[in-house]
């Protein structure tokens, strides 16, 4: 069977500055790759360029299909969903109006955000403006599991949360996992160790290492891919 | 009092056309970052789609049917000529609003002087039935038809487009790409269909705000120029409002349409400047902007 994302050779330049030189990688089908590596690393850039929101050169295969000049929208389409950095729900709209936004499928699947994250249903008619930073992170999430897309594309989903939370987020995710393949950039070791089963590690705008989640047990790896200590 | 009265019935009709200009141009700039120049161009075109059509009606239509298909063809023709600028001109230069805003302003100049080549400079006449050219008076109390026109239309105009941004799936993907246009787009939207559809929407009301204004304070003449005059008022609504929000419009809308008549009026008059009312509106909008730098309803990012 064919990897889920095979990327090769992808070049990104934002404003002059050559943020990714020459990334290739592959996500198989199934389960959570973790993309990690040092803060400006290129790493959001990464998943930028997978959806077409960041100009690029090289190939990306997703789903099989060369998304080769697609714009935004039609590479979602194909069954990609986008849970980005900060959050981005619509502030200005209902929590609601945010859910109904990212229908793409005739039939939503509200039953499976709502049971993940039953505090949305109670919120339904609160501008998500005012929802805490923990609401938005599940009011985005919930956005791209109404499509039961098949690759999910998530951006730093512990940032900025209180550690229980994280706790029960992690738990969704995990659950989220078994559906789907997840690409998840996560600064947060102890969350990429208990999701992900293979990590791709980034450096200076390449990819430096590419192995199984195990091989962050090794201090020095980390040490040296990731500028951290060895996570707990 | 009645001339107060009169003042504030006139000044709501002033309102009601500079929200209908300046809402479409507002909604475009909030989505697609957008200026657009030619937005007078549509206010133009609308009169004298009115006019057109009107000099081709067979002469067995009484008046108050041939007002009716003016309003339906000012507010069509604006509509179709600001769809066919975005598609045409704007679309290729997506993520180039300099080019972008030079290309509408060379649209305006060049469709001004097509007009001003095909009909002539001096002013065309739209034929209105007489009712509309008439008053209501009680005492010094005057309520000018045409000002019921514009003032019914406006609101019409305003809750339609409130339910449509609000209820509808397209006005919700408008609010949400006037707020993150990105974010539209990877959640799987087409944005570009919703950029059409907002010049589409803006440039029927800006057709119908060029007919309202014909009749309600230009005597019933229409001219050329007459859009990009009010393309100025438009701006500075939209500025004084906020950028993308309607709510905005429609407030910034009444506040200069009332400092406008009302400084007109009781200065003007009496100290003989005639343009005095214009000037205390470039006041109001220095004194806006000193206060709230992005206008009443602008959000802060």
């Amino acid at each position: 069977m064919t990897n889920a994302i095979d990327v090769t050779d992808l070049h990104v330049s934002i404003t002059g500055s050559h943020v990714l030189q020459g990334v290739s990688l592959e996500v198989p089908r199934g389960g959570v790759t973790a993309l990690l590596g040092r803060n400006g690393v290129g790493k959001t850039t990464t998943l930028r360029a997978l959806l077409g929101l960041a100009a690029r050169t090289g190939q990306v295969t997703i789903l099989g299909q060369d998304t080769r000049g697609w714009p935004t929208h039609r590479v979602v389409q194909l069954g990609v969903g986008y849970v980005p950095e900060d959050r981005d729900v619509f502030a200005g709209l209902t929590v609601a109006e945010n859910l109904r936004l990212a229908e793409r499928v005739a039939e939503p699947n509200y039953d499976e955000a709502y049971a993940l994250f039953p505090e949305l249903k109670t919120r339904y008619k609160q501008r998500a403006g005012t929802l805490s930073g923990g609401q938005q992170q599940m009011l985005s999430i919930a956005r791209v599991l109404l499509n039961a897309w098949p690759v999910l594309l998530i951006d730093e989903p512990s940032k900025g949360l209180a550690p229980k939370l994280i706790g029960d987020l992690v738990d969704a995710l995990e659950r989220i996992a078994t559906g789907a393949t997840i690409l998840l950039v996560e600064q947060n070791l102890a969350v990429v160790k208990r999701l992900a089963q293979r990590v791709v590690v980034l450096d200076h705008g390449e990819v430096v290492h590419t192995g199984a989640v195990g091989d962050l047990a090794d201090p020095h790896l980390a040490q040296r891919l990731l500028g951290v200590a060895g996570a707990p | 009092m009645s001339v107060f009265l009169t003042l504030a019935f006139s000044s709501l009709a002033l309102g009601a056309i500079y929200f209908l200009a300046a809402s479409g141009l507002s909604l475009i700039y909030g989505l697609m970052d957008v200026l657009n120049l030619a937005h007078g161009m549509f206010m133009t075109l609308g009169a004298y789609a009115g006019w057109d059509l009107a000099t081709h009606l067979p002469a067995t239509w009484n008046a108050a049917g041939v007002f009716v298909a003016e309003v339906v063809a000012a507010i069509l023709g604006g509509a179709l000529a600001a769809g066919l600028t975005e598609v045409v001109l704007i679309r290729p230069l997506y993520g180039r609003p300099l080019s972008q805003i030079l290309v509408t302003i060379g649209l305006d100049l060049a469709v001004v002087a097509l007009l001003l080549g095909g009909f002539g400079s001096s002013s065309l006449t739209l034929p209105v039935p007489l009712w509309l050219i008439e008053a209501t008076r009680s005492g010094n109390l005057i309520l000018a038809h045409a000002d019921f026109i514009a003032i019914g239309l406006g609101v019409a105009v305003l809750v339609a487009l409130e339910w449509f941004l609000k209820r509808t799936r397209y006005g919700i993907t408008i609010r949400a790409g006037v707020e993150n246009r990105e974010m539209v787009q990877a959640l799987g939207i087409d944005v570009g269909r919703a950029f059409t559809l907002v010049f589409v929407i803006g440039g029927a009301m800006a057709g119908l705000a060029g007919l309202l204004y014909s009749v309600t304070f230009a005597g019933d003449l229409i001219s050329p120029l007459q859009g990009d005059s009010l393309l100025i008022f438009a701006l500075i609504v939209v500025v004084i409002g906020g950028l993308g929000s309607i709510r905005g419009s429609a407030v910034a809308a009444l506040l200069v349409g009332v400092v406008q008549d009302y400084t007109n009026y009781y200065l003007g008059t009496h100290s003989g400047l005639a343009e005095i009312g214009n000037l205390s509106v470039v006041l109001l909008l220095a004194l806006v902007l000193e206060w709230r730098p992005r206008g009443l309803f602008g959000r802060t990012v």
